[in-house]
């Protein structure tokens, strides 16, 4: 099997772009990444996204057939915001198996846009088919799940929201130091307490942004990655798991399937938790950082409260993690996996300028998506 | 016309194969889950199949009604037009004495009085002639 590397990364427009589709931004961001590589369109032959159609179908024929290419292998794989750290995992098997030898992951998403540029509900739906129609007529909320799970991680380890806040402080810390980040003003523990409430336990400033953006990331074997532009970024370990679909059928409200999708990339990587240098965790929710934490085991059940405690993901903490200023101020198009993915490549380039996390070797993301329900995993490091 | 004056109703079940049992049962104030014939386990939500053996041999039984918050979050803010007039509202999840645990609304108290572990009592909102709604109280 062939080592595998990321190649080329980029973000497209970013934040509110009203004047550009979602299939625009996707496209745009795929070409950025494709020149960070030094490769072309012609040189792709396999495409992984999810990106939303409508009718929620077909998502990679709409997309190769917007930028006019004919791919031999193809991944919509729809996990949610997680997908596109899973598709790192799925595009390396390709590749490594020889089923396609440039691998593009792109996603694109006018989700404020959409919304005539203001954040808040967007649901209609009248009557409910399937499995769901035992959340949604009760009200079923993303911030109302995931405010759920944080409730009961209160109630069981009494974790509290000031130890939630800390993430949500640390996190704009990185963004001030990000000049693509849309929410860059510093903020304090209190800032965040005072914020009105969406869904108790979780205030607004517990809550990730809602933004417009694209992002891509491009893959080819190690071999191939060495005689290109930049220094690969290989991949050395990955998982990937789901639990559930709908929060009510989530085992145990205070683990995520990065359980599962953590301990699969520590053991297929050979690398411990002391040897990550730099942390991407998809942070929706400030709950959802602290439980991912606990999952992948960098702390035990129950202390993620302690351990985000006095600013230690901040810049200059012990514990550098969501670097760009994360889906919490950086940017959240709805599904903000890829930019996980895009920040840690950077991160391992040494290309991050302030932000830079000082000889970054080894770099660890994990995408999150539904309600808490999937997660995937993958470790990064210098070739 | 004046239909078009009332407030949106928050998404409601279409019952399908699956639901239609629970859904009838419902409207006439009975509260009823699947248990499986061959491992004994019960389930929530209804399937075609048991999640524990997959087996079909699935029996509806009349649940107790009763259970325990297991979480619960208070809304403040309209996931729908639907529920517009309705925040603040209590978004739970109830573990039914049966072992299955299901979302739910906690109604009839302050939504500032629900606690983890409260136990609760099944109630049932006619939402509209053909749909009730399950949703628990303080017991
Ligand atoms: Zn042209
Ligand atoms: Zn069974």
């Amino acid at each position: 099997m062939r080592d595998v590397a990321i190649v080329g990364v980029a973000e497209s427009d970013i934040g509110v772009v009203p004047d550009k589709s979602k299939f625009q931004l996707s496209a745009e961001a795929s070409r950025g990444a494709l020149e960070d590589a030094g490769l072309s369109i012609r040189d792709v032959d396999g495409i992984f996204t999810n990106i939303i159609t409508e009718g929620g179908q077909f998502s990679s024929m709409m997309m190769a057939e917007y930028m006019g290419i004919t791919p031999r292998y193809t991944d919509s794989t729809s996990l949610g915001g997680s997908s596109f750290v899973v598709y790192v995992e799925h595009a390396a098997m390709a590749i490594a198996a020889g089923m396609c030898d440039v691998a593009l992951i792109c996603h694109g998403s006018t989700n404020i846009s959409d919304r005539g540029g203001k954040g808040g509900p967007v649901s209609h739906v009248s009557d409910v088919f399937g499995p769901t129609q035992f959340e949604e007529p009760y009200g079923i909320s993303t911030v109302g799940a995931y405010a759920l799970a944080a409730q009961r991680h209160m109630h069981e380890y009494g974790t509290t929201s000031e130890q939630l806040a800390e993430i949500a402080v640390a996190t704009r810390k990185w963004a001030s130091l990000n000049p693509k980040a849309r929410m860059r003003d510093p903020i304090t523990i209190d800032d965040v307490m005072n914020s009105r409430v969406i869904a108790s336990p979780l205030h607004l400033l517990d809550c990730c942004l809602v933004t417009d953006a694209g992002g891509a990331v491009v893959l080819t074997s190690l071999e191939r990655a060495r005689d290109l532009k930049k220094a690969p970024v290989q991949l050395l370990g990955s998982g990937e798991a789901h639990t559930h679909r709908m929060i009510s059928q989530m085992p145990d409200l205070t683990q995520t399937a990065a359980a599962i999708s953590g301990k699969l990339a520590f053991e297929r990587s050979g690398l411990s938790h002391g040897d990550i240098d730099v942390a991407e965790i998809y942070d929706s929710f400030t709950i959802t950082v602290l439980l991912t934490l606990e999952s992948l085991g960098f702390c035990g059940k129950g202390e993620g409260g302690d351990f985000v405690s006095n600013q230690r993901t901040a810049p200059g903490g012990d514990f550098p993690m969501n670097t760009q200023g994360g889906a919490l101020s950086y940017t959240h198009p709805g599904m903000f996996g890829i930019f996980t993915v895009i920040e840690a490549v950077r991160q391992l380039r040494g290309e991050c300028g302030p932000r830079q996390v000082g000889d970054a070797r080894v770099a660890l993301c994990n995408g999150t998506g539904g309600t808490l329900s999937s997660t995937g995993t993958i470790i990064l490091g210098r070739d | 016309m004046t239909a078009a004056k009332l407030p949106p109703l928050p998404p409601l079940p279409r019952p399908y194969q699956d639901t239609a049992a629970y859904w009838a049962a419902a409207r006439k104030h009975r509260f009823i889950i699947q248990k499986c014939t061959d491992c004994g386990e019960f389930q929530f939500y209804p399937r075609g199949v048991c999640s524990h053996c997959l087996s079909s041999a699935l029996e509806w039984q009349e649940a107790s009604g009763r259970g325990e918050v297991y979480s619960y979050s208070v809304n403040y803010r309209a996931p729908h037009p639907g529920f517009a007039d309705k925040t603040p509202f209590v978004l739970a999840l109830v573990t039914l004495e049966e072992g299955p645990r299901m979302m739910t609304n906690i109604v009839d108290c302050d939504p500032e009085s629900v606690q983890i572990g409260m136990a609760v009592t099944v109630t049932f909102d006619d939402v509209t002639e053909e749909i009730t709604l399950p949703k628990f109280r303080p017991a």
